[in-house]
């Protein structure tokens, strides 16, 4: 067609490092590999531009897991997350995490990314979890890609916008050899090189659809569709607990956070249709969520952020970090919908699935240095696998990965890699391009979507489920009828194709452990019970040699932080007493 | 299989009046995530393109003169 060249043009990069994906963790993992060793190259491929790309385009209103001295200890901090995933927690890469907190902390601090500090200078840290003291406000927080776009130029990474990874190269020796990418404007190659490579692609947050019916209406960033899941997965690396979803609860049709973190500290609380509280805690776990869903289908739902009750210059203050950080639209959304909060409890729901381990628990399997399976990958932020990591955890994980990337580059050359890989590789990004006419990305990306709502989404039942995949294979075989017409639309056309494999990894995941954990997240209606036995353990989804889905368990390695029998089950009584009795 | 034209209201606006990307202005069109900006070749002022919107607003922030304006979708409405 007229929009692509019959002869396709590739470039060839050669670098030390490449990081893909612009976001949070990314961008961190490029500063920190340029801090580490400034004489290594390192160059960032962004599918949007790094100006405003990723889950924090916007900012963020606050920490939601700072490990700050006399709040909270590491050794606290892990006993919290692995008592909210019901103990499948790799508690070393947590504990990585929890360590390198305060030091991040201060660090972004200093190149210009500001905290909510009291009279005297100190962090202001409130309470939202159900043991600890974790959240630091960002009333501030519009400014953090700024800050982090000086530091990309100061330490001069070499960025390219408007480059979609579509595929990691493999080396002949099974290390990672790099990239191939295609222009999102201009449908152009560019096949970069590389020693290492880290993936920082975000959630797969395009995975449901939302009950709005808009496509775009999600939660995360659209265009973090679940590239780098995808990408890992055929690269053969192991993602881990996929099963465990995320699922979050939203403004209802906003479909943004409601936020119950940042008015909690100041007495907001979820309340059902009554005014009630029923859930002990805000804090986002499976559990939380179970009770959520719950209160939903019950006649006390609908479910509400309440902050009604609240002093004038209390709720003044919730309006101005809700509505000038992260989300600033949201004020927007309440006009029109004449939700005042101070006469109106703001209506919620839960949202679509998808995967994140930024609040969740699935990801690409990363250890303690943010190493992949894969010699040479690395993966941070919501996709790479340290539980509820959030936005400080993409930073500090990030980091972690661009440092162990720059001493691994110090010790290895540039893998040899096939050129037939390439060639198969363009291939199938322009088979779109090369019909005049079939089915359009939209159409495809809708009915893949829906499926996923129909089908996978939680309470799971194997029946549904097994109908789900039949389904969804269908809709794979009609990819040789997708048609594009521009670059743009090739773009949408190769998320579509991530979306659909990370569907297929949902399901499959979702079957292979056969007992029920992480409350909402991976209820199994044909196995309802916790299975300790057989399931404690993490599971790894990975493309096997004959190029099938395959699983394996991986088992929980030991504790560095024991945690007490009676402990375990705090996040499992979080229904208030009062309720809990009716 | 032929295809149809299928028409949806957008919610992102551009004052033709403010915007100034005839003196070569393209922030909007750079800072939107899902890039579904673009020059309108009738007008040559910028657009929105794609109804692929996250009412995220860098393109209204970062405008230098204001001409931006981003509603959110009206299924979300």
């Amino acid at each position: 067609m007229s929009a692509f060249d019959s002869e396709m043009k590739t470039e060839i990069v050669e670098t030390d490092i490449l990081v893909i994906g612009g976001g949070t963790g990314g961008p961190m993992a490029a500063i920190k590999a340029k801090e580490k060793n400034p004489a290594l190259k390192v160059v960032l491929m962004e599918k949007a531009n790094v100006k405003r790309s990723g889950a924090v385009s916007m900012g963020m209103d606050g920490l939601n897991n700072a490990v700050i001295p006399g709040y909270a200890t590491p050794e606290q901090y892990v006993k919290e997350i692995t008592v909210a995933n019901d103990g499948i927690v790799h508690q070393k890469a947590v504990m990585a995490y929890a360590t390198g907190s305060y030091p991040m902390i201060q660090y972004l601090d200093s190149i210009g990314v500001k905290f909510e500090k009291d009279g005297s200078g100190e962090y202001n840290v409130r309470k939202v979890h159900h043991m600890g003291t974790y959240v630091l406000p960002m009333p501030e927080g519009h400014h953090v890609k700024k800050a982090l776009y000086r530091q990309l130029r100061k330490h001069q990474v070499l960025v390219t916008n408007r480059y979609m990874a579509t595929r990691l190269l493999t080396g002949t020796d099974g290390r990672v050899a790099g990239a191939i990418g295609v222009n999102t404007r201009t449908g152009e190659f560019l096949v970069i090189r590389a020693k290492a490579v880290v993936l920082a692609c975000g959630a797969a947050g395009r995975l449901g659809l939302p009950a709005s019916g808009y496509l775009f209406g999600t939660y995360e960033n659209p265009a973090n569709c679940g590239d780098g899941y995808a990408m890992a997965y055929h690269a053969g690396a192991g993602l881990a607990n996929l099963e465990c979803y995320q699922i979050n609860p939203l403004i209802k049709d906003y479909n943004g956070p409601a936020c119950a973190y940042v008015t909690g500290p100041f007495g907001g609380y979820t309340a059902n249709n009554k005014g009630e509280r029923f859930i002990e805690c805000d804090y986002w776990s499976g559990q939380m969520m179970k009770e959520f869903y719950g209160e939903l289908l019950s006649g006390n739902g609908p479910v509400f952020l309440n902050m009604t009750h609240l002093a004038e210059e209390t709720i003044s203050e919730i309006e101005t970090i809700l509505h000038s950080n992260e989300r600033p639209s949201r004020g927007r959304f309440h006009e029109k919908r004449g939700t005042n909060y101070r006469e109106k409890m703001v209506e919620m729901h839960i949202s679509e699935i998808g995967f994140c381990s930024g609040h969740s628990a699935s990801g690409v399997w990363v250890d303690e240095n943010a190493r992949t399976t894969v010699p040479g990958l690395y993966a941070a932020g919501d996709m790479a696998s340290v539980p509820h990591n959030y936005m400080l955890g993409a930073f500090v994980n990030g980091g972690i990965a661009g440092e162990d990337a720059a001493d691994y580059c110090a010790s290895t050359d540039l893998p040899a890699y096939d050129a037939a890989d390439v060639a198969r590789e363009q291939a199938r990004v322009m088979a779109p391009t090369r019909r005049d006419d079939g089915l359009t990305p939209f159409e495809m990306e809708y009915k893949a979507r829906r499926l996923v709502n129909d089908y996978l989404q939680p309470p799971k039942v194997t029946a549904k489920y097994k109908i789900g995949q039949a389904r969804l294979a269908e809709v794979r075989d009609d990819l040789s009828a997708l048609c594009v017409k521009d670059p743009h639309e090739l773009m949408r056309a190769l998320e579509l194709q991530s979306i659909l494999d990370c569907a297929d990894m949902a399901a499959a995941a979702s079957l292979y452990r056969t007992e029920s954990r992480w409350g909402l997240y991976h209820w199994r209606v044909d196995h309802p019970a916790t299975d300790n036995e057989n399931w404690f353990c993490h599971t790894l989804l990975y493309k096997d040699e004959m190029g099938r889905m395959a699983h394996k368990k991986r088992a929980v390695d030991p504790y560095v932080v024991e945690i007490d029998e009676d402990e375990m089950g705090a996040y499992h009584q979080l229904r208030t007493p009062a309720i809990a009795a009716e | 299989m032929p295809f149809a034209n299928h028409t949806t209201s957008v919610p992102v606006t551009v004052d033709d009046d403010k915007c100034i990307a005839e003196k070569g202005c393209r922030v909007c069109i750079d800072v939107c995530p899902l890039d579904v900006l673009a020059i309108n070749p009738a007008s040559g002022k910028a657009h929105m393109k794609y109804d692929e919107c996250w009412y995220c607003m860098p393109c209204e922030v970062d405008c230098p003169t204001g001409a931006v304006k981003v509603e959110i979708p009206y299924l979300l409405r």
